[in-house]
């Protein structure tokens, strides 16, 4: 995960002119902390523009970005104004209670927003969604079509899809999966935990409990495909799985709706380029929820800055989210939950994963501490050293003492 | 040097170590013996574009007096030192009890964080060390006897491994070593296995990882012999060729004894770096095979979930670690300067 992208763009602008007509802001300060990849590029680009006259506005874009924010937003006044986050990170910097309420800026500069995209806790604005995310079916529909196999619809068909190509010998390992140890492989799990209909803490407690059957039977389905499956898996993250892909070495893979636009870049074989496709998440085990998971991204305002500075942060990210952002080169980069924004092919597997009714990635305190621990423990299991049983049984004691530490349990 | 000299002299080092390396001791210490307060959980309702539902939250007013009257956490003593992800001393004994033999104790043993990471670290102290004493020492040899002319050039070829940033250079290794890099399948050839991948086994990651890191090492360890192979009296090595002593017995006897004290000291800076192996985990995607107590550190304070208290009782241990590594070393140098006690 740490090496997905060492990229980091910090870039400062401080025109002289006078400030920019577009924005309105008088004066302040914006420094923006985000992912990097080609959607919250553009947005990082759009609050870019802000710059100018009693206005600075930076932007810090890295892979990295969940490691900085927290420290960079925790002193007075906070290094950052704003962090953009995902449903899963922004438990992280609530948790340390480091963003503020948008309430009234809301009600002040938010005429453009729709209601969906509040993210709103007890009341409390936390944070404005501009995009959606998941993990859905990418495949190559010519190997498909030569072999006569329909477009699967559950992890069971993948499995029999990957054996029907690897015996006709067409690719040698069928199957992508960003099994990489740590958060990848926890990611992974927590699709198809969900997906066998699984739930990850007993109701209403922090208490972990997934060492039971779904636990077991997301595991072994895990394994099942693994086998399939470039044998330096445990070493391939969404960057790995993305490059096997566009080297035409696969065939089928479980990837991000975000990443889809990228593995039709201009390096890769136009023959490759032609052929993939997307389509809806798999669902798994009989079950009817869709083993993948729901995202959004979204940005927040820091707590400890100046009301002056939160405030020529919201309007500078909500330039940047502005409707009239929308072309022909933005449409396609993500699902934007931007008002007039036009679905486009690379959105269709996102949008087959809300329709299907696929659960949001859980917003709970303690959820990182199980990805982390799921991350580490169960590797062990995915190169055969442990069972499945044994394995949970490992995650759940390292939740327990991680969460016990940090005062959940 | 008189007493007064002396104290101006050591005053700004005295400084400097207090500052960088005393208090953020006392800082680690503290912040082992320390949790965060129990937090204050409230079910809230949550809205975000994929609708409404009741979700558990940090409750911020109900724990912001506990955080007011005790900044410092909740005094927990040990508990962090003997927990599941550090010594695990009940999983430990449990293990212990419920042992059929040794190697079935040793073998579970993994299964624990702690034992895990020093299963690897151990191992990558013990042969990497004396490998990269070996490699240095015979590579120091090798340049030494070249025409004078190639010597610098040499120095420099031989010093590139470590020049090269640790997490670059494990980098690029990975990707040559990758199943379609260069080095992988050469290997692949050269075994005639198609299905070789030094990622996949744990035993070929650990020796892909101990050869990266005698080769990022043994530079160090060469640049120390060489200059002390131009400290060699050469009327002892003229003595020892009219005695008719070979180029071997040469340097077994006259070379090795005179460059003793370098190797020792070689020994603790390599025994002290290699026991915090990190860069080559991270670099080589390592971690589903090998972990160190750095790395676990790192993991623990490097993603969103930040425990704080974990990562300090492992720097802790890490740095007990390297005293118990250090102690034979040291007190041989003690020794050494001290002949009469």
């Amino acid at each position: 995960m740490f090496l997905r992208k060492i990229a980091t763009v910090v870039a400062i602008t401080t025109l002289t002119s006078s400030a920019w007509a577009g924005c309105g802001i008088a004066e302040g300060r914006v420094s923006i902390v985000g992912n990097e990849f080609p959607a919250i590029q553009t947005i990082g680009a759009g609050a870019m523009e802000c710059a100018g006259g009693g206005v600075t506005v930076e932007t810090n874009l890295t892979a990295d970005h969940q490691k900085i924010n927290l420290p960079g937003m925790t002193g007075n006044p906070a290094e950052f104004t704003s962090a953009i986050v995902a449903n899963s990170s922004i438990v992280a910097l609530m948790n340390n209670d480091v963003i503020r309420p948008l309430n009234d800026l809301v009600a002040k500069h938010g005429q453009g927003l729709q209601k969906s995209q509040l993210v709103t806790i007890d009341g409390n604005i936390m944070g404005i969604a501009f995009m959606a995310n998941a993990q859905h079916l990418t495949y190559r529909s010519d190997v498909l079509k030569d072999l006569g196999i329909a477009v699967p619809t559950t992890y069971e068909e993948m499995l029999a899809a990957a054996e029907k190509i690897a015996n006709y010998n067409l690719m040698q390992y069928p199957l992508g999966g960003a099994y990489a140890s740590g958060w990848n492989l926890a990611e992974e799990f927590v699709n198809m935990y969900i997906g066998h209909g699984g739930e990850f803490f007993k109701p209403g407690t922090a208490e972990i409990a997934v060492n039971n059957q779904h636990g077991v039977d997301a595991l072994n389905m895990m394994k099942a495909l693994s086998a399939y499956m470039n044998p330096d898996f445990l070493t391939h993250d969404s960057n790995a799985t993305s490059a096997e892909w566009k080297a035409g070495n696969v065939a089928l893979m479980n990837m991000w709706g975000s990443r889809i636009g990228a593995l039709r870049g201009d390096e890769v074989d136009a023959a490759v380029v032609a052929a993939t496709a997307t389509a809806g998440p798999m669902t798994v085990g009989g079950g009817t929820t869709p083993a993948s998971t729901l995202w959004w991204d979204g940005f927040t305002v820091a707590k400890n800055i100046s009301d002056a500075d939160a405030e020529a942060t919201f309007m500078a990210l909500m330039h940047a989210i502005r409707p009239d952002m929308l072309n022909e080169t933005t449409s396609p980069q993500a699902v934007w939950l931007i008002d007039g924004y036009e679905p486009t092919p690379a959105a269709a597997g996102v949008f087959a994963a809300a329709a299907m009714g696929t659960k949001p990635y859980p917003m709970l305190p303690y959820a990182g501490l199980m990805h982390s621990a799921a991350g580490a423990e169960l590797v062990d299991f995915m190169q055969g050293k442990e069972t499945a049983e044994e394995a949970l049984a490992g995650l759940e004691a390292a939740y327990t003492t991680a969460a016990t530490e940090k005062g959940y349990l | 040097m008189k007493h007064k000299t002396f104290f101006w002299f050591f005053l700004p080092t005295a400084l400097a170590m207090f500052l960088f390396i005393a208090l953020p001791l006392t800082s680690i210490v503290s912040q082992s013996l320390h949790t965060p307060h129990d937090a204050v959980l409230i079910v809230v309702e949550s809205c975000d574009p994929f609708g409404c539902k009741s979700e558990t939250t940090i409750d911020h007013q109900a724990s912001q007096q506990i955080k007011k009257d005790k900044p410092q956490g909740k005094w927990v003593g040990f508990q962090i030192y003997t927990d599941r992800n550090h010594l695990a001393f009940k999983e430990v004994g449990e293990l212990w009890e419920n042992k059929t033999n040794f190697i079935d104790f040793f073998s579970s043993l993994k299964n624990l964080p702690f034992y895990r990471a020093m299963g690897f670290t151990l191992t990558y102290t013990a042969v990497v060390t004396p490998l990269v004493i070996l490699f240095g020492f015979i590579i120091a040899l090798a340049v030494n006897s070249l025409h004078r002319h190639l010597k610098g050039f040499m120095v420099f070829f031989s010093l590139l491994p470590m020049i090269v940033t640790p997490l670059i250079g494990s980098l690029i290794l990975f990707w040559m070593i990758d199943a379609r890099g260069i080095i992988g399948s050469g290997l692949q050839e050269l075994f005639a296995d198609p299905m070789l991948s030094l990622k996949a086994s744990t035993n070929l990651t650990w020796i892909t990882l101990i050869v990266y890191g005698v080769w990022h090492s043994a530079p160090f360890a060469f640049i120390v012999f060489y200059a002390g192979l131009q400290t060699v009296p050469q009327e002892t090595i003229e003595a020892a060729m009219i005695d008719g002593a070979t180029r071997f017995q040469q340097t077994i006897h006259v070379i090795v004894p005179h460059l003793s004290p370098l190797v020792a000291f070689v020994a603790l800076i390599q025994l002290m770096d290699n026991f915090r192996v990190f860069e080559p985990i991270v670099g080589f995607s390592a971690s589903a095979h090998a972990t160190s107590l750095s790395w676990i550190i790192w993991n623990d304070i490097g993603q969103e979930i930040r425990l704080l208290s974990s990562a300090a009782t492992t720097s802790v241990l890490t740095i007990i670690g390297v005293v118990i590594l250090l102690m034979p070393v040291l007190i041989r140098t003690w020794r050494e300067f001290n002949p009469e006690k």
